[in-house]
């Protein structure tokens, strides 16, 4: 069962941050401002060399970035790389030992902690539903928590956006693990935040419900709700984000998943012919672009290439005229996961040294 | 932010519906007031006419000590899972990232308790006094309805729920694990009641003035122990388990 997220039914609520293109962190591009909303100046997000040490241990060391207003940013990271750490503590909840941060165009300190708080929303791992309770009396405890005049409107809204009207007066109890994701989500939308911090969405879900959570996290962005989205899923960190962090500890890197492939690996073009060349020395050598060429275990040529635009239809043109029978010809595509593999094998090699 | 009512509210009513489809909690309320009933009512239907006025005193006065231990020791198995409890049920981090604060969360917390504490104690007081009416020898009824024993009970009622409320979610916010909170709030419950078994028993003379002095200290105690108790609140511990 797909449920469709309802994105009229965020009217009510979530459209609270407007965007703008989003400020690049570290020297990155900006990302594509989303489709809907009013300009809005300033980022949504300003870390500046932020650390969290739990006594001799090291959470998280030197973090920096920005995340623009309506952005979608993805955090990913190992297991105890240090992302819901780096929440908790741009949520208020922990302080950090050293650094600065604005949350929601407000200095992060324990005195502004309430005030930071009113203005974001933060959807920990795992929901913390209370279970004796109905899904609307859940709500009704958090909208009082938030002090909303308007609660029983917003909690409407914030239900109908999840799709979850109708389970008002369920017990969550009684609610799949799915449905207790998306309350949880529905609590995260009462207070209309400027910053929505997810962390984890869809861990534990199966994929019919993580892809549910993936349609809301789309209509949000849609409605230019700026996301600190974190998760170890990269097919979800691809698919979702605008740009992405990559933390291990402390930040590897960041930018668009795009830009990422570009920084950590070299533009490879991909060639298969029916039968191998006699000589493919003499093919591919001196060609405008093509750096160099290995032969792979599969019998496909690898051509390191400097810009494939431009090496692309020069290859095809010399394997033409050396008679091959061209079956494929393409540019390699690294996946985010590629990269961050490539990241986390890096360190773990720096670690064993 | 100021303090807001409209949270220690929020937090007040969730606690409270949360009790009601709570059956530990439910079997609490009820069980434990009528097992602290039992002994007092047969203290004041065992007394024959033929035994000293001595005797009588010392019945009455063991009486009124059973029935106080009812706000004493019923709060603590709530309080001391006020906040331990959320931590295990992993409900306290959803609560803390609102603009709620520690003084509010502990505020509601701590009013949740008192109301049905303060309802089930008075209930059962009055019971015990419409036995007392309706059953016991005259010389009981009169030494029962005795103004200072029912001012007594009246006041040191909410004041005992008080101490052993804010005592409990003291334990609360530091224990680990609920059972170990549990044990030691009801410890932690008890030493009000020394004094007051000591007047029960004569130890100290109990007078007018020394009711309302102890009175008066432990609404002291009572509401500077709320301002200790949210300083005791550690968003960081609860939250990561660690300590900068």
């Amino acid at each position: 069962m797909t449920v469709p997220v309802q994105e009229d039914a965020l009217d009510g609520i979530a459209v609270g941050p407007h965007p703008e293109p989003a400020v690049g962190g570290l020297g990155t591009e900006t990302a594509e401002p989303p489709e809907q909303g009013e300009a809005k100046s300033g980022s949504a997000l300003i870390v500046n060399k932020l650390t969290k040490r739990f006594g001799d241990r090291v959470a998280f060391e030197d973090v920096s970035f920005e995340v623009g207003h309506g952005e979608v940013f993805g955090f990913l990271g190992p297991n105890g790389a240090g992302k819901t750490t780096t929440v908790r503590t741009l949520g208020t909840l922990l302080a950090p030992t050293s650094g600065s941060a604005t949350v929601a165009g407000i200095a992060l300190s324990d005195s502004n902690g309430p005030q930071i708080r009113s203005r974001i929303s933060i959807m920990p791992e795992s929901p913390g539903l209370y279970l004796r309770l109905t899904v609307a009396e859940n709500l009704e405890c958090f909208a009082g928590l938030y002090e909303l005049s308007d609660a029983h409107e917003r909690i409407a809204a914030a239900l109908r956006a999840v799709n979850l009207l109708d389970r008002a007066n369920d017990s969550c109890r009684s609610l799949s693990k799915g449905l207790r994701q998306r309350v949880g989500l529905a609590r995260s939308l009462l207070n209309d935040p400027e910053v929505l911090f997810l962390d984890e969405p869809t861990s534990g879900l199966d994929p019919v419900a993580s892809r549910e959570v993936h349609e809301l996290i789309d209509g949000l962005r849609k409605r230019g709700v700026t996301i600190f989205l974190t998760t170890h899923r990269l097919d979800e960190a691809e698919r979702l984000c605008d740009r992405v962090a990559i933390l291990n500890t402390t930040l590897r890197m960041i930018g668009r998943p795009d830009e990422l492939r570009k920084q950590l690996f070299t533009s490879t073009l991909d060639v298969r012919i029916r039968t191998p060349l006699d000589n493919a020395d003499r093919v591919f050598a001196g060609l405008p672009g093509v750096a160099s060429w290995e032969l792979d275990q599969s019998g496909a040529y690898v051509l390191t290439v400097s810009d494939p635009s431009v090496a692309t239809p020069e290859v095809a043109r010399a394997l033409v005229a050396a008679g091959a029978d061209l079956v494929f010809l393409g540019e390699s595509r690294h996946s985010l996961e590629d990269v961050y593999l490539e990241l986390i094998h890096e360190d773990e090699e720096v670690k064993a040294r | 932010m100021t303090f807001s009512w409209t949270r220690v509210g929020a937090i007040f009513k969730k606690e409270i519906r949360d009790y009601r489809h709570n059956r530990f909690v439910v079997m609490t309320m009820a069980m434990l007031p009528l097992i602290y009933i039992v002994l007092p009512l047969v203290e004041i239907l065992a007394y024959k006419a033929t035994e000293s006025s001595s005797t009588l005193d010392s019945r009455i006065g063991l009486a009124m000590l059973y029935m106080l231990l009812i706000p004493a020791i019923l709060p603590s198995a709530l309080a001391s899972y006020s906040v331990v409890g959320e931590r295990e049920q992993g409900t306290l981090e959803p609560v803390l990232i609102t603009p709620i604060r520690s003084t509010e969360f502990l505020l509601g917390k701590a009013l949740a308790v008192l109301l049905p504490t303060l309802v089930i104690s008075y209930v059962m007081f009055g019971t015990f006094l419409g036995v007392a009416e309706l059953f016991a020898q005259p010389a009981v009824t009169a030494a029962v309805f005795e103004r200072s024993h029912v001012l007594t009970q009246l006041l040191f009622t909410p004041l005992l729920a008080g101490w052993s409320i804010w005592a409990g979610i003291a334990v609360s916010t530091r224990a680990s694990d609920v059972r170990v909170s549990q044990q030691l709030a009801v410890l932690a419950s008890l030493p009000p009641l020394v004094i007051v078994a000591l007047m029960a028993e004569n130890v100290i003379t109990p007078s007018l003035g020394l009711a309302l002095g102890l009175a008066a200290a432990l609404l002291l105690i009572d509401g500077l122990a709320w301002r200790v108790v949210a300083t005791m609140f550690d968003r960081e511990r609860l939250v990561a388990g660690s300590k900068t």
